[in-house]
C-alpha cells in the first residue's frame, strides 16, 4: 500500500507507545522476542488489546480481548472505522493532505453498523465501541498482526482494513504509531527484501518497471531475464497441476508438509519431472526430490545478513564449519551457474552484498563496516551518511507531502470459503506454539518441557457435548480428508471453535484438513478457517 | 494458559475460598474478556488469597494455587515461589487444626526441647509457648514499670471504641487536625523521637521527607514483630488497638499519605482481629479519613525488614530490596512510603498531647520471676530493669534479640539508651532482654540462634544464604568437639563477609550475637 512491504515501526516504539492492538497474533508464543518489547511497553503504561478468536496466552495479557469469529476481521475493522468517523475522531487534516480515497472508504464502512458487526463477529457491540474509541483517542498507537490476518482467502483485504484504521486516525509515520506485520523468522523480511517474491527484484523494486529492469540487466552484463512477474507459491502449485510447471528448485522450504491440503501437494510434487531441494535437513520434500543439495546452516555456518521485523539489517557470521558435504548457499548457487555456463567466480558474502547495495537504493548506505558499527541499520538507508530509518512514512507528515499519497481501500467483509454446515459444524483454525516451529523440521529434534503432543483442542463445552475426554482419540474430518488426533480441552477455546498446530506432521497431518483457497493477491492459503466435524472413534480392543 | 502446575483442578471448596476474597469470577464470555492491567493490579492480594485457602482447607494444593493464579493473573511458577517462601503456608496436606510449638531461645530456657519446633512466636512471657491456630489465647498483658505508652493496656476494653474514648482516645487526632500537618511534624521532630523498630532513625526526619515527596504516598505500620524475645507490639495491639489506629490517622494526616497498611505477623491472630475491629469501628464512627488495610504475614522473620515487608504486601517473596532508594523515596508499590514501628507510632499520641517523655518498652524474658513488657525511661540501668523483673544469679543477658549481643554480669550497669549501649558495642535493638542464669547452657542458646538465622535467611544474597548455613555447621562442630581452634577464626571471617556484603540487616547482624557470645561467655574449654 505504501510502496514497501515492511513493518513501519521499530521495536523501541512498542515500548513507548500508548496503545497496542495485537490483531490475529499470538505473539507471546509465536513472536516471543517482539513480545518482550511489547511487554515493556505494557509495563510503561501502554494499553494492550488483543483481537483473536482464541483467548491466547497473549490475549491473557491484554486489557481487553475481542474474541471475534474466525474470518470476520474486516467487519470488525470497518465497524470501528464507522464509529470513529461518527464520533468525529478522524485525523481530518492528515486525511485531506496525505491520503486518497477517503470518501469512497467512508461510504463503504457506513454499512457496518455496530449491530451488524456484533452479528458478524460475535463480539458485543459495546466492546467494539470501547476499542474503537480507545484506539482513536490514544495519542500514539500501533496495530500489529500476523498470520491470523494473512492466512485467509482475502488476506490482502484484511491487511488493507487494518491500514485504513491507521490512516483514518493518523497513526502512521509518527514515533510510537505504526502498522506492523510481525515476521515469524529472523529473516522473513530479508527474504522479501532480496526479491524472493514473484513481482519484485532486490530492494522491493518492481520487476515490470522498464527502468528498473534495465538497470538490473545492465548491471548483470546484459543478462536477459523475464520482465514479467512470476508465480507465487499457490500459483506454482496450480501450474504444477496444469503441468505448466515441471521442474522445481526448493531452497529451505518444506512444502510437502507446510502446504494446505497436503495430500494434494505431495501428489503434485511427486509428479514433477525434476525436483531439487537445498536444505540443511532431509525434509519430507527432500525425500521426494531427484537431487538434494546439503546446505550450510544460515545462522551459524555461513556469512551474510538477515533483516528482522523492524527492517533492521544485521550481519550473520560463521561460527562453525559445516559438516562434511554441506556447503554455503552462495557456493552452491555459483556452482550451478557455472554448470549452466556462466562463471560468477567465487564471491564472498560481502561482495554479493555490495552488488545488492549498488542496485537497491534502500540498502545503498549499508556497508558491512557500518552494519558492524551501528549494530545493524534499519532500511531505507540511501547513502553512507544516513543513519537508517526508525519508522517509515514520516514523509506523509511533511509539508508538502513527499511522494505519493497513501490510499484508503474500501474492502468488504467476506466470510471464510469453507462454510460451516450441519455436516461440518466446527470452525478449525491452525497456529503455532511457543516451543515448536512450523512443521517441526528445526524444532522437533529437541525436547521441551512445555510441549504437548498434537491434539485437536476444543472448548470444555464442546468436549462435554461430544462426550469426549482429554487425550481421547477422535476422528477429525473436513471436506478434504480426515485424520485421527487426541482431544485437548482448553478454556481458551469457545464452543464451535477448534485449534490444531502443524508442528507434528508425523503424528497428525493437520494440513490434510485445511483448505487451499488462496488469496489471489498474496497467494496465501486460508489455513485459519476450515470447517470440520469431530467424531468419536469406536473403542478398540487394544486400547 | 499453557503453563500449568502439576496436580488436579481446584476443588469447589478451594475455589470458594479464593472467590470469597476476590468476589465471584465474571462468567466466562466466549467473545470478550477484560484482564490485563485490571487483573494484574490485584496481584497484591496473593497472600490474602493463600491465607483464605489455607484457613479453609488446611493447605495449598497445586490446583488451588493454579486457580488463584488464574484469578490474579500471576504466573504459577512465580506464585509457587511465593507460597514456598513463607513458612506458614503448607504445600503438602496438613491437619486443619495445627498447633505450633516454639523451641526458640526463651522457650528453650523454659524447657522446650530443641528440634522441629517453630521460631519465636512472640509469646516469651508465657514460655514455653504454643500457638493453636484455631484457638489462640490472648495474653493477660499486665504492663509493668513506669507506664505511659502502656497506660491503657489492660485497662481499657480493647474491643470498645467508647472505652478508648473515655480514656482520652482520639483527643490527639482532633488536636492534630487543629494544629495542621506541618505543626505535627515539627512537634515530632522536636521530641527527638527515635524509631523503636531497631534502627533508631529520627522519626521526625522520616515524616518530613514523606510529606515533601510527591503523591500518592503510603503509610505502613510495621507490626511484623519477629525478633526472638520481643512481644511489646503484641501487648500494644492486643491491649490498646485503637491507639495504633489513631496514631496511624495522625501520621497519614501529617504526611499526606492516602492509604495505610498495617502488616501484622501471622503468629498474632488476636492482635490482628482486634486491630481489624478497631479500624472498622473507627471508620464507622467517621474518625478515619484514610483507608487502612490490615495485612497478615505468613511466617517470615525477614518481613520485619521494611522493604521485604513492602514486597510481601505486594504479593511477592519477602526479599529485601537494595537501598537506596529509601522507602521515603520509593517504597510500597514504588511510591514514597512512611513506615513506622507500632511503638514508635503510639508515642506520637503523647507528643501531640504534650505528654511525651522518653520512655521505652523492654521485653524481659528468660530466667526472671516476672517476665513481661516493662516501660522505663531511656537511660535506666539494665541492672535496675533486671531487679524489677526479679532476675537472680544472672550469667548473661541477650540484649536486642537474635540480632543483638550478649552482655556479661560485669556489664549490667549499662544505661539502656542508644548511646549507652553503643558505647559497649551493644544495641537496644527491638527492646528484647533475655536473661540467662549462671547454669544456663549457653552453647545451646548460640546454636539455636545460628539455626534461627539459617532458617530465616531469605536466600536472596549469597553471603547470608551460605554464611548462615556455614555458621551453624561450624558452631555445631565447635560444640561437638568442645574446642574452637581455627574454627573460631573461620567464624569470624564468615561474620565479616556477611556484615560487609549482605543486602539487608538480617545478614549483616546474623553473626553478632554468636560472635559476642563466643568472646564474652565461657562457652568453650579454651575460651
Amino acid at each position: 500500500v505504501f510502496g514497501a512491504g515492511g513493518g513501519t515501526s521499530s521495536y523501541r516504539e512498542a515500548e513507548d507507545t500508548d496503545l497496542i492492538i495485537l490483531w490475529g497474533s499470538n505473539s507471546r508464543e509465536t513472536h516471543p522476542i517482539f513480545f518482550h518489547h511489547l511487554l515493556r511497553g505494557v509495563r510503561n503504561g501502554a494499553r494492550l488489546i488483543a483481537v483473536d478468536p482464541r483467548r491466547t496466552t497473549s490475549a491473557e495479557w491484554a486489557d481487553i480481548w475481542l474474541g471475534l469469529d474466525v474470518g470476520s476481521d474486516i467487519a470488525l475493522a470497518n465497524a470501528m472505522a464507522r464509529l470513529i468517523i461518527h464520533n468525529d475522531l478522524i485525523a481530518g487534516d492528515f486525511i485531506a493532505r496525505a491520503t486518497t480515497g477517503y470518501d469512497e472508504f467512508a461510504q463503504c464502512v457506513e454499512a457496518y453498523t455496530l449491530e451488524r458487526a456484533e452479528a458478524e463477529t460475535g463480539v458485543p457491540a459495546k466492546a467494539i465501541e470501547e476499542v474503537a474509541l480507545a484506539y482513536a483517542r490514544a495519542e500514539t498507537g500501533m496495530i500489529c498482526w500476523t498470520l491470523g490476518i494473512t492466512e485467509h482467502h482475502n488476506a490482502t483485504d484484511n491487511v488493507l482494513a487494518l491500514i485504513n484504521l491507521g490512516l483514518l486516525t493518523g497513526k502512521v509515520g509518527r514515533y510510537g504509531c505504526g502498522l506492523n506485520p510481525l515476521r515469524g523468522q529472523n529473516n522473513v523480511q530479508g527474504g522479501g527484501d532480496m526479491g524472493a517474491i514473484p513481482a519484485r527484484l532486490p530492494g522491493f523494486q518492481d520487476v515490470e518497471d522498464a527502468a528498473i529492469h534495465g538497470k538490473f540487466a545492465r548491471a548483470w552484463g546484459g543478462a536477459e531475464f523475464p520482465m514479467k512477474k512470476g508465480w507465487h507459491l499457490s500459483e506454482m502449485f496450480e501450474a504444477m497441476e496444469r503441468r505448466d510447471l515441471r521442474a522445481l528448485y526448493v531452497v529451505g522450504e518444506n512444502p510437502a508438509r507446510s502446504e494446505a491440503d497436503q495430500g494434494h501437494a505431495v501428489r503434485l510434487l511427486s509428479g514433477l519431472d525434476h525436483l531439487v531441494v537445498q536444505d540443511i535437513f532431509l525434509t519430507h520434500t527432500a525425500e521426494l526430490a531427484h537431487v538434494v543439495l546439503p546446505a550450510a546452516a544460515g545462522w551459524a555456518e555461513s556469512e551474510g545478513t538477515v533483516t528482522n521485523s523492524e527492517r533492521r539489517v544485521q550481519r550473520v557470521r560463521r561460527a562453525l564449519d559445516p559438516p562434511a558435504g554441506a556447503r554455503d548457499d552462495i557456493g552452491i548457487i555459483c556452482d550451478i551457474a557455472r554448470r549452466l555456463g556462466t562463471d560468477w567466480d567465487h564471491p564472498t558474502s560481502e561482495q554479493v552484498w555490495d552488488e545488492c547495495r549498488s542496485l537497491s537504493p534502500m540498502h545503498a548506505g549499508m556497508r558491512y563496516s557500518r552494519l558492524d558499527e551501528l549494530g545493524g541499520i534499519q532500511w531505507p538507508c540511501p547513502d553512507e551518511s544516513h543513519p537508517g530509518t526508525q519508522f517509515l512514512h514520516a514523509r506523509l507528515w511533511k509539508e508538502p507531502v513527499e511522494g505519493p499519497r497513501a490510499p484508503f481501500h474500501a474492502v468488504e467483509h467476506d466470510p471464510p470459503v469453507d462454510r460451516l454446515t450441519e455436516e461440518f459444524p466446527i470452525r478449525l483454525t491452525t497456529g503455532r506454539r511457543l516451543d515448536s516451529f512450523n512443521t517441526g523440521v528445526q524444532s522437533n529434534l529437541y525436547t521441551s518441557p512445555l510441549r504437548k503432543s498434537e491434539a485437536i483442542v476444543i472448548s470444555p463445552e464442546d468436549a462435554e457435548r461430544l462426550g469426549v475426554a482429554e487425550g481421547e482419540k477422535v476422528r477429525v474430518s473436513s471436506r478434504r480428508g480426515s485424520v485421527e488426533a487426541p482431544v485437548g480441552v482448553d478454556r481458551s477455546m469457545r464452543p464451535g471453535l477448534a485449534f490444531m498446530t502443524l508442528h507434528f506432521p508425523d503424528q497428525v497431518e493437520t494440513n490434510v484438513l485445511t483448505i487451499d483457497a488462496t488469496d489471489p493477491k498474496s497467494g496465501t492459503a486460508e489455513f485459519k478457517a476450515s470447517a470440520i466435524r469431530i467424531d468419536r472413534v469406536e473403542e478398540k480392543a487394544s486400547v | 494458559v499453557d503453563i500449568r502446575t502439576a496436580g488436579g483442578p481446584a476443588t469447589d471448596e478451594e475455589m470458594g475460598a479464593v472467590d470469597e476474597l476476590l468476589g465471584a469470577p465474571t462468567p466466562a464470555a466466549h467473545h470478550l474478556a477484560y484482564g490485563g492491567r485490571a487483573a494484574r493490579a490485584q496481584r497484591h492480594l496473593l497472600l490474602p488469597v493463600l491465607h483464605s485457602i489455607q484457613d479453609r482447607v488446611g493447605w495449598v494444593s497445586r490446583g488451588a494455587l493454579e486457580y488463584a493464579c488464574r484469578r490474579l493473573s500471576v504466573p504459577p511458577a512465580e506464585a509457587y515461589g511465593v507460597v514456598s517462601f513463607y513458612a506458614r503456608f503448607a504445600l503438602e496436606p496438613r491437619d486443619r487444626e495445627t498447633v505450633h510449638v516454639c523451641d526458640d531461645i526463651v522457650c528453650q530456657l523454659a524447657g522446650a526441647r530443641t528440634g522441629g519446633g517453630v521460631n519465636c512466636l512472640g509469646l516469651c512471657d508465657r514460655a514455653p509457648a504454643t500457638l493453636d491456630e484455631k484457638h489462640p489465647v490472648a495474653s493477660p498483658g499486665k504492663p509493668r514499670g513506669q507506664v505511659r505508652i502502656l497506660r491503657r493496656a489492660g485497662v481499657v476494653d480493647p474491643e470498645s471504641l467508647e472505652s478508648y474514648r473515655s480514656h482520652g482516645g482520639f483527643r490527639a487526632l482532633s488536636r492534630a487536625r487543629e494544629l495542621g500537618g506541618d505543626e505535627v511534624i515539627r512537634m515530632v521532630t522536636d521530641s527527638n523521637l527515635l524509631g523503636r523498630g531497631g534502627a533508631a532513625f529520627p522519626t521526625g526526619r522520616k515524616w518530613d521527607s514523606v510529606a515533601k515527596a510527591p503523591a500518592p504516598r503510603y503509610l505502613v505500620c510495621n507490626a511484623d514483630e519477629s525478633e526472638p524475645g520481643t512481644f511489646k507490639d503484641r501487648m500494644l495491639m492486643e491491649g490498646d488497638p485503637f491507639a495504633i489506629v489513631e496514631a496511624m490517622a495522625i501520621a497519614a494526616l501529617a504526611t499526606g499519605c492516602e492509604k495505610g497498611y498495617i502488616y501484622i505477623r501471622d503468629e498474632y491472630p488476636i492482635a490482628r482481629r482486634r486491630i481489624q475491629d478497631a479500624v472498622d469501628q473507627a471508620r464507622v464512627a467517621g474518625l478515619l479519613h484514610i483507608d487502612v488495610e490490615v495485612r497478615r504475614g505468613a511466617g517470615a522473620y525477614i518481613c520485619g525488614e521494611e522493604t521485604a515487608l513492602f514486597n510481601s504486601i505486594e504479593g511477592k517473596r519477602g526479599e529485601p530490596r537494595n537501598k537506596p532508594p529509601f522507602p521515603v523515596q520509593s517504597g510500597l508499590f514504588g511510591r514514597p512510603t512512611l513506615v513506622n514501628n507500632v511503638e514508635t507510632l503510639v508515642n506520637v499520641l503523647d507528643i501531640v498531647n504534650g505528654e511525651f517523655s522518653d520512655t521505652r518498652l523492654f521485653c524481659v524474658s528468660g530466667h526472671v520471676a516476672e517476665p513481661g513488657v516493662y516501660e522505663v525511661p531511656l537511660g535506666t540501668p539494665l541492672r535496675a530493669l533486671l531487679e524489677m523483673a526479679g532476675a537472680r544469679n544472672v550469667g548473661a543477658v541477650l540484649l536486642g534479640g537474635a540480632a543483638g549481643s550478649f552482655l556479661t554480669p560485669g556489664q549490667l550497669d549499662v544505661p539502656l539508651s542508644f548511646d549507652g549501649t553503643r558505647a559497649i558495642g551493644a544495641t537496644l535493638g527491638s527492646g528484647a532482654v533475655i536473661v540467662f542464669d549462671e547454669a544456663a547452657d549457653m552453647g545451646r542458646a548460640l546454636l539455636r540462634i545460628a539455626r534461627f538465622f539459617r532458617d530465616e535467611s531469605c536466600g536472596q544474597c549469597v553471603p547470608c544464604r551460605v554464611g548462615t548455613k556455614r555458621q551453624e555447621e561450624i558452631l555445631e562442630r565447635i560444640f561437638d568437639s568442645g574446642e574452637g581452634g581455627s574454627d573460631v577464626a573461620l567464624l569470624s571471617d564468615i561474620a565479616q563477609a556477611m556484615r560487609d556484603a549482605s543486602i539487608c540487616g538480617l545478614g549483616q547482624t546474623a553473626a553478632n550475637a554468636i560472635a559476642s557470645g563466643l568472646t564474652q561467655l565461657k562457652v568453650l574449654n579454651d575460651g
